[in-house]
């Protein structure tokens, strides 16, 4: 099982990967906790974008309403936390259906009517933004004025509660990407990779040898919310506030698809390489700015928007498989 | 509550929704040639408004008599993008033409941020608070005017498309690409063209619209959303669908602030887009594309 998975890997390749993971590892005995909180959004987008890339860079489904499902992980789990004292853990196990009966009935109602392409995206941008501006009136968990939960000043980290210094989180979240990762490489070397890939390509000739494409988009789909539910989980307790005008606002949906898309979509490094990408530019021109004592709300996402423009245009299929052909991992599928 | 509140917000919505709809309808003609969804619109859309606020205030000039010089401003930035950005991404796939958008919508929600500040802004013109009594009936005047420009505007288009040649040209390019280019026409620049009509409708629009909502540069994310659920529900790629749908979305968001609360009105526009997307995926007006 363990040898399957790592079977026609580059040895160099294996090697790149065994380092990765050890600096990951050791990170937080290194760095300051300034950049260890950006190691944690890193990671998160790095998650998120590993569970977008099953719809979208597999079953070739573009969702442009992913925040739909983060915001009801964040709110179920939050919700069952702060009203009935639930660890999250419990929580989890309640997130993960919400969210997948959620992506169940858009997906349903979208394939059934055969609604592709732009308007299955714009149909994922309706409920997202049905369920924000459902949420801000949904008193019984604050409506728009927000959700809260308890905060203090911690010192020794709860597991059980999510209750604790980042340290904690930053394992956790590691962890989650780590299991996405592994997920989503036995998932396209399995047979039902195989055919999501074949509806991604030409759906016409994927139904007509024979595959199911109702379902294996059902599937595709279904997995990547409960996936995504799981990360809203962790926003939840990592932030401890939820606002549905900020959780479920369509410029969540788009910041958390430019990694894999930016990374390259359909690959196994392109969501995490795009996240280091993306939050590290970002991060690095707020210091810069910052360093030149320029004070300009809006300066830094005009540079952000000026690079993505970049990359858009100079590499169309995103930046990881540039950088396997450089490192010489090229002519390897991931 | 008396009939005539119904009536009367039911009046102002529908003028509302002209507006929408003539800046539905660039996003509808240019999905409906080039095959891009311009997902900077409401961005666009912005930018004129912001023209409009700034010519009045530094001019004194009438939104209304700014109308074509803005849209002639918008169609100039609509062609330039097109003829720069998009058409090296024609053949591209879907998501890569959104990202390309996604950033130049970045780009121009901050440059506004960067430029005007995040706090609202409005004109006041000396006409702001007239009002037309029809029997029972008190309808805005600057909505009246927006909406009589709008269906102005909207007319001069519909000739443009039926009667000359370039807009024959560019309805060909619309049908049959590979058609359009065996007879020898500029595709590129065909296209170009109509990304700057396009624009230029969301100028005239953004001009009208400033007369009726106060403007920050955070507004433009939701327009563009507004723009999908219009052009959506009267059918993508088709021009009186666009109208109709704006006309539609304007009554339905009018409606529910009345009958429910302001803050849910949103909800209903998605409610509304969701049940034609299933039923109708085509749009109203639309005609099935595979």
């Amino acid at each position: 099982m363990i040898a399957a998975l790592f079977e026609g890997v580059l040895r160099h390749g294996l090697a790149l990967l065994v380092v990765l993971f050890a600096a990951l590892l050791a990170a937080p005995y290194i760095v300051n906790s300034y950049l260890l909180a950006i190691l944690i959004i890193i990671l998160y987008y790095a998650y998120v974008g590993q569970a977008w890339n099953i719809m979208m860079g597999f079953a070739g489904q573009l969702s442009l309403g992913h925040a739909l499902y983060v915001g009801l992980g964040a709110y179920t789990a939050a919700a069952l936390f702060v009203k009935f004292g639930l660890s999250p853990w419990i929580g989890m196990l309640a997130a993960i259906p919400v969210a997948m009966t959620a992506g169940a009935i858009i997906g349903f109602l979208a394939f059934r009517f055969r609604v592709g392409g732009v308007y299955f995206a714009i149909l994922t941008i309706a409920f997202a933004e049905f369920a924000r501006v459902g949420f801000d009136h949904f008193t019984w968990v604050g409506g728009s004025s927000g959700f809260f939960l308890p905060v203090a000043n911690y010192t020794t980290s709860d597991l059980w509660t999510l209750r604790g210094r980042p340290v904690m989180f930053y394992y956790l979240i590691l962890t989650m990407v780590v299991i996405a990762f592994v997920l989503c490489r036995i998932l396209l070397r399995s047979r039902i990779g195989t055919f999501w890939l074949a509806i991604r390509e030409d759906e016409e000739a994927a139904r007509a040898i024979g595959i199911d494409t109702f379902r294996y988009k059902m599937y595709a789909v279904v997995l990547s919310a409960g996936m995504t539910s799981l990360a809203g989980v962790f926003f939840a307790f990592y932030y401890n506030n939820l606002f549905p005008e900020q959780v479920f606002n369509i410029a969540r949906s788009i910041e958390l698809i430019l990694a894999p898309i930016i990374g390259g979509i359909g690959t196994l490094f392109g969501p995490i390489l795009g996240a280091f990408l993306l939050t590290g530019l970002s991060e690095t021109m707020h210091a810069i700015l910052q360093g030149l004592g320029v004070d300009v709300p809006g300066a830094k996402q005009v540079f952000y928007g000026l690079c993505l423009l970049f990359v858009v245009m100079a590499l169309p299929d995103g930046v990881w498989p540039w950088v396997a052909r450089k490192l010489g991992l090229g002519g390897r599928k991931p | 509550m008396p009939a005539e509140i119904y009536l009367n917000v039911a009046v102002g919505g529908i003028l509302t929704g002209l507006v929408y709809g003539l800046m539905a309808l660039g996003l509808s003609v240019i999905f409906g040639v080039v095959r891009v969804v311009n997902f900077a619109h409401g961005e666009m859309m912005t930018i004129a408004m912001y023209l409009a606020i700034l010519a009045f205030s530094a001019l004194k000039l009438d939104p209304l008599v700014m109308m074509v010089p803005i849209a002639a401003v918008l169609f100039a930035l609509g062609y330039a993008m097109q003829a720069a950005l998009i058409n090296p991404f024609i053949n591209r796939p879907e998501h890569s033409q959104f990202i390309l958008l996604v950033a130049v919508a970045i780009i121009m929600v901050n440059v506004l941020l960067i430029i005007f500040g995040p706090d609202a802004r409005n004109v006041m013109t000396s006409y702001s608070f007239d009002s037309f009594q029809v029997g029972p009936l008190i309808v805005d005047a600057t909505k009246v005017y927006a909406g009589a420009a709008a269906i102005a505007v909207a007319a001069v288009l519909f000739a443009f498309f039926r009667f000359t040649y370039v807009g024959q040209a560019i309805r060909a390019c619309a049908d049959n690409y590979t058609g359009a280019l065996v007879v020898g026409l500029n595709v590129k620049q065909l296209y170009a063209l109509t990304f700057g009509i396009g624009a230029a409708c969301v100028g005239a629009a953004g001009a009208m619209i400033v007369l009726i909502v106060d403007v920050t540069p955070a507004l433009g994310p939701a327009y563009t959303l507004l723009a999908f659920i219009i052009v959506i529900t009267g059918g993508l790629g088709s021009m009186p669908g666009a109208l109709l749908g704006g006309i539609l979305i304007g009554l339905t968001e009018a409606m529910a602030g009345l009958l429910f609360s302001p803050s849910a009105k949103s909800m209903f526009a998605f409610g509304l887009l969701v049940i034609v997307l299933l039923f109708r995926p085509q749009g109203i007006m639309g005609k099935r594309v595979a």
